[in-house]
């Protein structure tokens, strides 16, 4: 074990699934030898040659094309978008040629090698165009693997699973916790199962979850709400596509009450499927309507970023809310 | 055709030439050689944008400074240019190549018919294109791979795709590689490594620079064919594959048909400049224009740029200047957009007719031959079709299959669902009653 930053973790993964297998090859734009924006990719094209990790042109759609087809071909491509809010010219690709890839031709070719990673989410003053969540319009894709690991430890595991899946999978990684998280990591290879979520804490009073960096507000607000006597189950999603429906039906069937939580909008945002799910498999055990802690239906702001963000304060004053329902 | 890339200029050697800029006009101002790269880089490897040519004059530049050749050995009449290239084209292939015109014309009249009387949903013809597409998938090894936009059935037919599977794809039936997922014409087959063809337009064009790159990491020699239309580049994938490419040094072929129409949509509403060729060489990639119905043009220059691709790791980029003879498909009625005039002056530019003529003129090729091969060609396809179009579809359970590697808890829970309600009102639901 060994104590990394989120970053670290990601940098960490991205070069033991570089050195087992020379078929991984990272790329997109500022990744070469500045290593990338936040440095995820540092040393990896000293390490690991030119060939193996490169910039590529400013062009999302570009990078995503250019990600399949090397991936078609039976490469294993670890495509950077700098952004996610800047995915969204690789949205075609992403939706209408990797996801269908393997169904439209009948299983005869594929793009199993392919990883998309893209650092997502607000918290660091982006505004409208560095802070967005937009993994629900994804997750509303069947053939996607949609991944949001929120600690060092998952970040690895998940990325190394992700990379090794034979799916293609987008990666958001919550570039407010890359250096703010820290956390033992082991330094050898390993794997967290993708579609498996994670029970982070015991309780028995109402579920919270949530995904990415949300999981940091969601453990405070349980430990805010612990010292009054209410005890919350926390669970972290990991992966949002497919979910891991099983585990939260069994939580909320044992504490009765569900609150969810997400950066992106309330409108669309996948708190709404999850709702839907959990009303259907857990109506008579609801003791209260299921709650969620979203951000606004807005473009992400800047100058009121904290009152947007769907912080600590807000969680607990929900959790107390749905409590006395 | 309104554009310049009708030109009938005719060059001497179908090889590329070596640089953007030299072309035969000599009195041009803008011609110099090419600058030894590594004269413009600074300390840290920058490209350096001014070259060492200045100009103390204003001078805009414009297409007029680019002459763009249109590459004919043959004439109309399927003799060759007197001054034409030497022709390096076996009696083997070419009469390979010439059959598989002739079967997609018969398939492409008779699919049709199909479709006229109901039979088939859709269908898209290749008329008028098949020298574009069978000359330059005749220059590839087995190995390369081709990627379509979706009227080169041609191709696949010359890598020997078989009566049955088109039939089968085109019912999407038990028979049908594809598993009964797509409309008609999306074909595809890995054995043939013939990429299955996908709806959206010049999705393939990355796409086949990043094939490429892994081609070139394999190092086995192996290149990537990329065809698409003048109106799919137009499209914002064609410039990002086309630069992915060129800055990443991949061996790829990007084949333009040039047939004059997106749809109803002609090439002067499409594009302003000098056809699709004049944007290869913004993009650093070594360009050629062919006259695309001839079919020793299109062959030669494949030949050449495959070549070039694969031996230089680097792209290039052939445009095919041609026409579609007939609708963008089935669902299209072109008398709503052109005159009878146009098409039938292209119909005299016939591609088959034309390498028909060089055949026979060659004694390779006999009109005895010829009737016995279309009455077989019609026949078989015929006959596949009443066989292949009663086959039954592919298993119920293909709904759910390959979306992922393996179907998710999710999925599978939904397919328990919808074989419930399937099983509770069958006789709603005749594709599927007695096969789940």
């Amino acid at each position: 074990m060994t104590t990394m930053n989120l970053l670290q973790a990601v940098n960490n993964a991205l070069d033991l699934a570089m050195a087992e297998n020379d078929s991984v090859i990272c790329f997109g734009e500022d990744i070469g030898h500045f290593g990338g924006v936040f440095r995820a990719t540092s040393s990896l094209q000293e390490k690991y040659g030119k060939d193996r990790c490169f910039n590529t042109p400013i062009t999302e759609q570009g990078i995503a094309g250019f990600a399949i087809g090397l991936a078609a071909q039976g490469s294993v491509p670890v495509a950077e978008i700098q952004f996610a809010d800047y995915i969204f010219p690789a949205f075609d690709q992403i939706v209408n040629e990797a996801a269908k890839f393997r169904y439209r031709s009948g299983d005869q070719f594929n793009v199993a090698g392919l990883t998309i990673r893209t650092p997502y989410g607000g918290g660091i003053a982006g505004a409208l165009y560095h802070s967005q969540s937009p993994e629900a319009y994804f997750c509303h894709t069947p053939g996607l693997k949609v991944v949001m690991p929120s600690t060092p430890y998952q970040a690895k595991g998940l990325l190394m699973a992700a990379i090794n899946d034979p799916n293609p999978v987008l990666f958001f990684e919550p570039k407010r916790l890359y250096r703010a998280a820290t956390g033992e990591v082991p330094e050898q290879a390993y794997e967290i199962s993708l579609g498996v979520a994670e029970v982070v804490r015991q309780g028995s009073d109402i579920t919270l979850l949530g995904w990415g960096a949300q999981m940091e507000y969601l453990i405070e607000a349980a430990d805010q709400v612990q010292q009054e006597g209410i005890s919350c189950e926390v669970i972290d999603l990991c992966t949002l596509l497919p979910w891991d429906i099983e585990t939260v039906v069994a939580s909320v069937n044992k504490t009765g009450r569900l609150l969810i939580s997400h950066e992106a909008p309330r409108t669309g945002g996948f708190a709404g499927e999850i709702s839907a799910t959990i009303q259907e498999r857990c109506f008579l055990s609801l003791e209260s309507p299921i709650t969620r802690v979203t951000g606004i239906d807005t473009p992400f702001p800047l100058a009121y970023e904290k009152e947007y963000m769907p912080g600590t304060l807000k969680i607990y004053d929900a959790i107390k809310h749905t409590l006395s329902f | 055709m309104s554009n310049a890339a009708a030109s009938k200029a005719t060059v001497s050697n179908p090889a590329i030439s070596n640089s953007s800029t030299s072309v035969s006009d000599a009195s041009r101002q803008v011609a110099e050689p090419e600058i030894n790269k590594s004269e413009k880089l600074d300390s840290s490897g920058h490209q350096l944008s001014i070259d060492a040519r200045e100009a103390h004059q204003l001078t805009f530049i414009t297409a007029d400074n680019l002459v763009i050749p249109t590459l004919k050995i043959l004439q109309d009449d399927g003799s060759e240019f007197a001054d034409a290239a030497a022709i390096n084209l076996n009696k083997e292939t070419a009469l390979h190549c010439y059959k598989t015109m002739q079967y997609i014309r018969v398939l492409d009249e008779r699919m049709v018919a199909a479709q006229r009387q109901g039979r088939l949903s859709f269908y898209m013809v290749c008329t008028g294109e098949e020298a574009s597409v069978v000359g330059s998938a005749a220059a590839l090894q087995a190995g390369d791979m081709i990627m379509g936009q979706y009227r080169e059935q041609a191709a696949l037919r010359y890598r020997g795709f078989t009566t049955e599977q088109f039939m089968g794809q085109l019912f999407g039936n038990e028979m049908d590689l594809g598993k009964g997922r797509q409309m008609p014409i999306h074909y595809g087959s890995k054995a043939l490594n013939y990429m299955t063809i996908s709806s959206p337009l010049a999705t393939q064009i990355p796409q086949a620079a990043g094939y490429a790159y892994g081609q070139k990491m394999a190092g086995k020699g192996e290149c990537t064919l990329c065809y698409f239309g003048e109106g799919a580049a137009s499209e914002g994938d064609f410039h990002a594959g086309l630069n992915m490419a060129a800055v990443h040094k991949v061996p790829v072929i990007f084949i333009c048909r040039n047939n004059g129409y997106a749809i109803s949509t002609p090439t002067d509403e499409q594009y302003k400049g000098d056809g699709i060729a004049s944007r290869g060489l913004g993009y650093g990639i070594k360009t050629i224009r062919v006259d695309g119905n001839d079919l020793l043009a299109v062959h030669a220059a494949t030949v050449a740029a495959r070549d070039f691709a694969v031996t230089n790791n680097a792209p290039v980029l052939i445009e095919c200047m041609t026409y579609r003879v007939g609708g963008h498909s089935t669902s299209d009625d072109p008398s709503g957009y052109r005159g009878k005039d146009e098409e039938n002056a292209w119909r005299n530019k016939d591609p088959i007719k034309r390498f028909k003529h060089w055949l026979l003129n060659k004694n390779w090729w006999s009109e005895d031959e010829e009737a016995l091969l279309l009455e077989a060609y019609r026949t078989e396809i015929l006959s596949v079709l009443k066989k292949v179009e009663r086959l039954p579809l592919q298993p119920f359970r293909t709904l759910i299959t390959d979306v992922y590697e393996q179907p998710s808890a999710q999925l599978e829970a939904q397919y328990a669902e919808l074989e419930a309600h399937l099983s509770k009102y069958p006789e709603h639901y005749p594709a599927s009653a007695g096969r789940l």
